[in-house]
């Protein structure tokens, strides 16, 4: 593919990409007061990541066995009030324990 | 333009597991984007324009077989928009020094990830937070890209998949401990869940692409905890501290 018309579609993708993202944090800078508003703020993180979690993270790696376990290992260690990186590193280190184990069990 | 060490470096250790997460995200792109078609500098430049996995997927086979540009403008907004919404709430989380060449730059790194990184924060997010946390996912993000895109066969399977679960346990490990302390944020995430998974599996709902359903389930979901359980005015966690 000529590269100048690949430079086409990036400008064209980079830029809807971007706009979306930028307009509404140049048009609402001032702290909203409107209660419902500020409780639907509140409550979009928390609903946005389960969405994105579940039911995804069982998917996420090579096998639904090895993904329950890091599932598994990341809720005990957060429930244990480990740090992000902590939660994450143990996570992979189960999938890649579970993984290998399958692997001599099979 | 002034840079508190402390707050840079709580970004910075806040942004490594993203970092770690969009590595193996980022590896799988380039892997996919050189086999439809694309140069590796192609699938690089692709990532580090965009900072959007879901939308970089989708953008790949359009763009490899020149698909029509009103096809790509469409599914990017579609798939983004749910970034849109993320702007509005990270925008009530800057502190008051964040300026207007903040906003361009913070802008184009409001990936879901960061977003959630930075609005789970306690307190405000500052300038210095917000540099120090967009750095590594930024540079993983390309270097992923790039390692995919030139040598997608070296690393062995079994450190991809593993890789692959890193920023889902981080999503557990913000979500938790908020829903371990609030029975309203429980219910949020409870709910979230089941729709996510009739959506995800039911016939008709799953053709709906990740972005519909993020943006359609998540919305549905904070309008009913937002009238069932509204903030107090006192409530310390309030989205806006920052005006008392």
């Amino acid at each position: 593919m000529d590269f100048y018309v690949f430079l086409k579609y990036l400008a064209v993708m980079s830029l809807v990409t971007y706009l979306i993202r930028l307009i509404p944090m140049l048009l609402i800078k001032k702290q909203i007061k409107n209660k419902f508003i500020k409780s639907f703020l509140y409550y979009i993180p928390f609903s946005v990541l389960t969405v994105m979690t579940v039911p995804a993270v069982f998917y996420s790696t090579s096998s639904v066995i090895s993904a329950v376990a890091a599932f598994a290992v990341a809720v005990a260690l957060t429930f244990c009030g480990k740090k992000l990186v902590t939660v994450a590193v143990f996570s992979c280190i189960a999938v890649f324990a579970v993984e290998t184990l399958m692997q001599f069990l099979a | 333009m002034k840079i508190k060490n402390a707050e840079f470096s709580s970004g910075l250790s806040a942004g490594l597991p993203i970092c770690l997460g969009y590595l193996s995200v980022a590896f799988v792109f380039g892997i996919f984007a050189v086999e439809s078609g694309l140069t590796p500098p192609e699938a690089i430049l692709v990532s580090m324009f965009n900072l959007t996995s879901a939308g970089q997927f989708a953008a790949v086979p359009i763009i490899a077989s020149l698909g029509p540009l009103t096809e790509l403008i469409l599914s990017q907004a579609v798939i983004n928009m749910r970034y849109a919404l993320m702007s509005v709430s990270l925008s009530q989380k800057f502190d008051s020094k964040i300026n207007i060449f903040d906003r361009l730059l913070f802008a184009f790194c409001n990936t879901d990830e960061i977003f959630a990184v930075a609005t789970s924060k306690k307190g405000t997010a500052g300038r210095s937070f917000m540099l120090g946390l967009i750095v590594l996912p930024y540079v993983g993000w390309t270097l992923g890209t790039v390692a995919g895109a030139t040598a997608g066969n070296i690393l062995p399977d079994q450190v991809i998949s593993a890789l692959g679960c890193a920023i889902y346990a981080m999503f557990i490990a913000i979500v938790l401990p908020e829903a371990k302390k609030s029975a309203p944020v429980r219910i949020c995430v409870l709910i979230s869940a089941i729709l996510s998974c009739i959506f995800y599996f039911l016939p008709f709902l799953k053709g709906l692409s990740d972005g519909m359903r993020i943006i359609i389930v998540s919305v549905a979901v904070s309008i009913i905890c937002a009238v069932i359980a509204p903030l107090k005015n006192d409530d310390k966690t309030e989205v806006c501290e920052v005006d008392k």
